[in-house]
């Protein structure tokens, strides 16, 4: 298995606050993979995201991107060029007023030449499905659009790996939808490892990988088709199932035979249809 | 009152002549323009350029209402220059007197001098901003400071720092205006009372305006910093500016233009 991102007994907390927020938190990212990341609020999900690209460093323990030790300055930039940053407010993270010159951005930042930085920002642009808008202003712009301007500025450093913070916290459905879309097109066509913070239980159910973080530890780790049979684990860290679990759980309750594992709408409609018509 | 009806250094996107100047000679240009109209002395001189200006605004293809709009919000300060040079600058030939006040001759002409001369800087600054996009503007004035630097001025800093205001204006316009119709909702009164009321009435305004502006500041400072954000050193930029040598001839020309006017100026023509 190749690696790209590593914690190896991650411990974290905030200057002149007690208590820690990660507690000896060990996790292995494979490259090329779509993890989602699930806990409840303040279990420490941004705070793991912010020790995965060197804005935090461990208190105790390492981190590290792609073998190269988060703690050493001197991989810095090339830890961030590796792993990209997405988060939750687009508005907040869009640089410039014109959609290239914010896309081009990092790959200024790293003294790319002109003409390459053209190519990446042309390619970022077409990979988000946003190349229409090449010279319009970003606050013109709906939140999806801003969002996937966001993540086009990431992909023009030409990462190894995206990691979002809740990047549909403040979309609407349509929004969700387009920049979903997006990371699975990062990830399947340009091989780009993505890990995804969120709250939405369907999001989490496109990943190929679910950890679940409370109180700064990992609670639950594995496949959506492991993780969200246990619904009563989920709801003891304040998190539900998706509902199409809930719904089979409380039709296994009533005695109906459906396994849990049909977690798509449409798998879960098919699996009540056979099951009530045998 | 409708904020978004700001135009504060509102750019029109357009090809012309005037859009394709290299935006260091548009800055230096403009600023000699400026000089130029206060070394006009006589008939002259003031038809001239304001015969430029025109020309420029015909070439910019921004339309004249535009311009005009650019200079309407002055208006106060029109009508308050005018009055003091109506009634202050000395003369001989008075037109009509009372008590203290009186019109003469020279007071009139000096008004119309100076209403000319400032509606013309108005205008030929918002020609300037119509007609340069803000990224080209701060990307100017970095490369005119550059040899600031020198000196240990952080010419790039101002420069992202200028570009990043810029760009978080109408994202604070909305927000401003956002803030205003909830409070209206509850009840809050911005338009009615006198001066201090009203801005009383922008106290609970501003503070979570300022607020949300430094949690932005921020969450943009992350961004930066994860978008390997490492200061000028080692930056390049997607469009480099670069004066072509039909910048340099439109440059000089008009360069010799404004000193032929400013020497015909001095000596009153
Ligand atoms: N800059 C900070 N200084 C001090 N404490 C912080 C800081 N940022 C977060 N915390 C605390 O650390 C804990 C974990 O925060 P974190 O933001 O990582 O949680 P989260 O899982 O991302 O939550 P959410 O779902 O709300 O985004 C919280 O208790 C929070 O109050
Ligand atoms: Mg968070």
């Amino acid at each position: 298995m190749d690696t790209i991102l590593r914690c190896e007994h991650a411990a974290f907390h905030y200057p002149d606050t007690d208590g820690a927020v990660l507690h000896d938190l060990s996790l292995s990212i494979e490259r090329g993979s779509f993890t989602a990341v699930l806990g409840h609020n303040g279990s420490g999900k941004s705070t793991l995201a912010k020790l995965f690209n060197a804005i935090l460093l461990p208190d105790s323990g390492k981190v590290y991107v792609d073998g190269m030790d988060t703690s050493d300055e001197a991989h810095l930039f090339d830890i961030r060029r590796r792993i990209g940053m997405v988060f939750q407010n687009p508005d907040n993270q869009i640089v410039s007023s014109v959609v290239e010159e914010d896309v081009a951005f990092a790959a200024e930042n790293l003294g790319v030449p002109p003409d390459e930085i053209r190519r990446r920002v042309d390619d970022a642009l077409a990979t988000v499905g946003m190349t229409e808008f090449v010279r319009h202003a970003p606050h013109l712009l709906s939140g999806g659009q801003k969002q996937r301007i966001a993540i086009a500025g990431v992909i023009a450093m030409e990462p190894d790996c995206i990691v979002l913070d809740e990047p549909t916290a403040m979309l609407d459905p349509a929004g969700r939808r387009d920049v979903m879309q997006t990371l699975h097109r990062l990830r399947n066509e340009l091989g780009i490892t993505v890990v995804l913070i969120t709250h939405h239980m369907d999001e989490a159910l496109q990943a190929d990988r679910v950890v679940v973080i409370s109180d700064g530890r990992i609670v639950l780790d594995g496949a959506p088709g492991d993780v969200f049979t246990h619904c009563d684990t989920l709801a003891s860290y304040s998190l539900s199932a998706p509902e199409t679990v809930l719904l089979l759980s409380a039709l296994q309750d009533a005695g109906l035979d459906v396994p849990l594992t049909a977690m798509t709408p449409e798998a879960c409609a098919d699996a009540i249809a056979a099951a009530l018509s045998e | 009152m409708n904020l978004s009806n700001i135009t504060l250094g509102q750019y029109f996107p357009g090809d012309s002549a005037v859009h394709r100047l290299d935006p260091r000679y548009k800055i230096v240009l403009t600023l000699l323009y400026i000089v130029t109209l206060f070394l006009a002395g006589g008939v002259f001189s003031y038809l001239v350029c304001a015969a430029i200006l025109l020309v420029v605004i015909f070439l910019s293809r921004i339309s004249l209402r535009m311009v005009a709009k650019s200079v309407a919000p002055i208006g106060v300060l029109i009508l308050i220059t005018a009055v003091l040079n109506i009634f202050y600058t000395p003369g001989e030939n008075i037109l009509w007197q009372w008590w203290v006040l009186k019109i003469t001759t020279e007071g009139i002409l000096s008004a119309i001098r100076m209403i000319a001369r400032i509606i013309m800087l108005v205008a030929g600054s918002s020609i300037l901003t119509y007609t340069t996009s803000p990224i080209q503007l701060t990307d100017a004035i970095e490369s005119l400071l550059s040899p600031l630097r020198v000196i240990r001025v952080p010419v790039h800093e101002i420069s992202m720092m200028m570009s990043i205001a810029l760009r978080f204006i109408p994202t604070l316009i909305e927000e401003a205006d956002k803030i205003m119709s909830a409070q209206k909702a509850r009840g809050a009164d911005f338009e009615s009372g006198n001066v201090f009321r009203r801005v009383k009435a922008m106290i609970p305004l501003l503070v979570p305006l300022f607020i949300s502006a430094f949690r932005r500041a921020d969450e943009l400072a992350l961004a930066m910093e994860c978008r390997c954000y490492n200061g000028g050193k080692g930056r390049t930029r997607l469009h480099k500016l670069k004066a072509a040598p039909k910048d340099h001839v439109i440059f000089f020309t008009v360069l010799l233009l404004f000193a032929a006017i400013s020497v015909a100026g001095r000596f009153g023509y």
